[in-house]
């Protein structure tokens, strides 16, 4: 008796917080602000400047769901979280949306129980040397010592490609990117490995990165994307979307500079429904029709994005490579608005 | 034998010979560098050893300081006027003070609040610190917690008077019913206090617009001062509840013996970063969603928690120290049990866990950057963070690094300099 009272308690427990965690537009909109999850800070992707703005590739996913569901892009709370905090802060439902360069695998998806909305940054994990060390290829670095941050995927990314191709190394182990930059510049080890995105910037920061190179393999997959919690597809779908109107844009050619003329309607009937001019594809969201054109015109599309904070003219200098549009032979492809 | 007297003697001498000067090798700067430098050969050559290494660190690190530069607003511009030349790129500091001291979420327009509550937190602690400052001075000390709370989280004024009524009630009530026995009174405090308190929030909530600073909530906190508000309130906070542990580890009473036994070890057998991820993270889980539990709280509460066992310690070692006389000498002059500790045993004791407490109170203080981990903007994270990963300054660690280590060395030398003043003021004789 006892144990199905408190069975049924257990239940109706369940149920309110299902919900509550169900409605998470409702509460955004309630709140007025979005709670999105970002890194405590990486070069390009999210930092605030000097003035304590949040800016970056990954702060302007934040801003464009802001700029969707609440038509401003500033009323966004940002919750900087480590590595170790964020997947708690998404679960607990202390923010909405983690935009915080996480990489989409399989046991994070399923076993944590999250839903990764579509991938915003291809990355891979990379190797840099010194130039006067005349390696061309990682295949090269043969005894070689390498810095690498533990506990990271990357480190088992390293293992497994020095055994594949049999070869030895001798691991440097280091705790933070930070630490690893004076390190490897100061010889304490040949070569440093991490995401290629992150080997970029630390080469930037170099007084002379014209004496480094990054080595052309790649050894891993590491799509990055933003993710929410499982069990609200609502929200879920408004993410999902979010990011695809981005890079739908940048192939349609619509920017921040033309999407108000655009928005008065086109001949192209792909144009008109993604601006909302056509069709109720907004509604069909719990969105206004226009959701797509206030987004765009916040923060840019997919490659004005890129190019503001991590393209090839910013501090970061990355060229597009993977993360091109698939017309170009990338691989950033946005499914049919219809 | 009778000859030998001083009539045969060709010379005595009558008067004293004047003083000399010692010899020039046995005073001043010789003597001293002979004696203290150059005692023997391996003295000497260790002597010249340490000579040269000083000699290096300062030719190297001298030029850097010099050369630096103060006034560019990014790294790769510092580089561009340093043109390979030594000198550090000071612009960081510069650039980034207010971020380094307040964080960079406090509203820059507000930070009068924050440097006016440092001005008065000086004064409040000076005659706490200084016996011989009058002692009035101690009302404002009291008040002090309250004004610093509203300065620093803003909001109505009504909120902490609330909580000041609701002491004053609580300490009227304690003095109205001591007279029958010290725990009756700490009864009636906590009545007293709880009552007001819940009148103040329905009063407080219900007005939140009297004399209202514009409110800045605890997320927004960060830099130095985030540090320098953890380590005053945890300090501050875990003395009186170590004292009380200390006390009840020592009780006759099974339970309360029991309880401050469990909590100190249980506290004392884990280390401070898992404490702070069962705050930040732990913590989360546990509270319904939507109930926002201020992490500023969370975080002071385990910090408090953690300090406040480890000066139990440090304050049982000295009640031990105490001679059993002490004890037994108070019970012969009639007081009980409150009275013994509060006029007899504590001031003894304290006296001698000085050096304990302020080596905790050292050690909680530098702890406090642990929270950079939970992602708060201490003045490390926001080092690590903010602004180690912005375009302009990723890059620059020494300069830095170098600022937070001066800052902390500052107020953690200042700390130890002032408890050997307290020690030689108090001459604890018997250690």
């Amino acid at each position: 008796m006892k144990k199905s009272v408190f069975l049924g308690a257990m239940t109706v427990a369940g149920l309110a917080a299902g919900a509550a965690a169900a409605a998470t537009l409702d509460d955004v909109k309630a709140r007025g602000k979005l709670n999105c999850g970002v890194t405590t800070g990486l070069v390009g992707f999210a930092a605030p400047d000097a003035n304590g703005n949040w800016d970056g590739f990954d702060v302007g996913f934040c801003r464009a769901v802001a700029a969707a569901v609440l038509n401003d892009p500033n009323a966004v709370e940002f919750v900087p979280t480590t590595g170790k905090t964020r997947f708690t802060a998404l679960a607990s439902g202390e923010i909405d949306t983690l935009a915080r360069n996480t990489t989409w695998t399989f046991s994070r998806d399923v076993d944590l129980k999250f839903e990764f909305v579509g991938v915003n940054y291809y990355d891979g994990q990379g190797f840099i040397v010194p130039k006067e060390l005349g390696v061309s290829s990682a295949k090269e670095l043969d005894g070689a010592t390498v810095c690498i941050q533990t506990g990271t995927t990357t480190e088992l990314n390293l293992a497994d490609f020095f055994r594949k191709n049999n070869i030895s190394y001798e691991p440097v182990p280091i705790e933070t990117n930070a630490e690893a930059q004076p390190l490897y510049l100061e010889g304490a080890c040949d070569t440093y490995t991490t995401d290629a995105s992150g080997l970029a910037a630390t080469r930037a920061a170099f007084e002379n990165p014209q004496d480094h190179v990054v080595l052309p393999e790649i050894i891993s997959k590491e799509p990055l994307g933003p993710l929410v919690r499982h069990g609200d597809n609502d929200w879920g779908d408004i993410n999902r979307w979010v990011l695809n109107a981005l890079i739908a844009a940048e192939e349609y050619g619509v920017t921040s500079a033309n999407v108000d003329e655009l928005a008065s309607g086109t001949d192209n009937p792909e144009i008109n429904r993604l601006l909302g001019t056509e069709g109720n594809l907004g509604e069909m969201l719990g969105l206004d029709a226009d959701w797509a054109a206030r987004t765009i015109k916040a923060v840019g599309n997919y490659g004005e994005l890129f190019e503001k904070h991590i393209g090839e003219n910013t501090p970061v200098g990355l060229s597009r490579g993977l993360n091109a549009q698939w017309t170009d032979g990338g691989l950033m492809y946005a499914p049919p608005f219809r | 034998m009778s000859d030998m007297h001083a009539h045969s003697v060709a010379y005595v001498r009558e008067t004293m010979l004047p003083e000399q000067e010692p010899p020039s090798s046995a005073v001043g700067v010789t003597a001293w560098m002979r004696e203290n430098l150059f005692r023997g050969w391996a003295n000497s050559l260790m002597t010249v050893v340490a000579i040269y290494v000083i000699y290096k660190i300062v030719a190297g690190s001298l030029p850097w300081f010099l050369g630096g530069i103060w006034s560019t607003s990014s790294l790769a511009e510092c580089r561009e006027i340093l043109q390979g030349a030594t000198g550090g790129c000071f612009s960081v500091l510069t650039e980034r003070w207010n971020q380094l001291l307040f964080g960079f979420q406090y509203p820059s327009e507000q930070y009068w609040r924050l440097i006016l509550a440092f001005v008065l937190l000086g004064l409040a602690a000076a005659p706490v610190l200084f016996r011989h400052l009058p002692r009035g001075l101690l009302v404002f000390t009291g008040l002090y917690p309250f004004i610093a709370f509203w300065l620093i989280w803003g909001g109505t004024i009504l909120a902490p008077l609330m909580a000041l009524a609701g002491f004053v009630l609580g300490y009227v009530a304690f003095k109205k019913v001591e007279h029958q026995s010290f725990a009756m009174g700490a009864l009636a405090f906590l009545i007293a206090a709880a009552l007001t308190w819940w009148i103040g929030g329905l009063v407080s909530g219900a007005a939140p617009g009297v004399l209202a600073l514009e409110p800045v909530p605890s997320r927004n906190m960060g830099g130095f001062m985030l540090n320098l508000i953890l380590g005053t309130v945890c300090v501050s906070l875990s003395l009186p509840i170590g004292i009380v542990l200390a006390l009840g580890r020592q009780s006759d009473m099974p339970i309360i013996k029991w309880i401050c036994v469990v909590f100190i070890e249980l506290i004392r057998g884990v280390p401070l970063i898992t404490l702070l991820f069962v705050a930040n993270v732990v913590l989360a889980y546990f509270l319904p969603p939507g109930t926002s539990f201020d992490l500023i709280i969370r975080v002071i509460i385990m910090i408090t928690a953690f300090s406040s066992a480890y000066i139990a310690e440090v304050i049982r070692g000295g009640l031990a120290a105490l001679p059993r006389g002490q004890y037994e000498a108070a019970d012969s002059l009639g007081l009980d049990y409150a009275q013994a500790t509060r006029l007899i045993i504590m001031p003894q004791a304290l006296k001698i866990s000085i050096p304990g407490i302020v080596n905790v109170a050292v050690g909680l203080f530098k702890d406090t950057t642990l929270v950079s981990v939970i992602s708060m903007f201490d003045l490390v994270g926001m080092i690590r963070g903010p602004i180690l990963a912005s375009t302009e300054w990723n890059g620059v660690y020494w300069e830095l690094w170098g600022f937070a280590v001066m800052l902390f060395f500052i107020v953690c030398y200042s700390i130890s300099q002032y408890s050997q003043w307290l020690e030689r003021q108090l001459q604890t004789d018997h250690r």
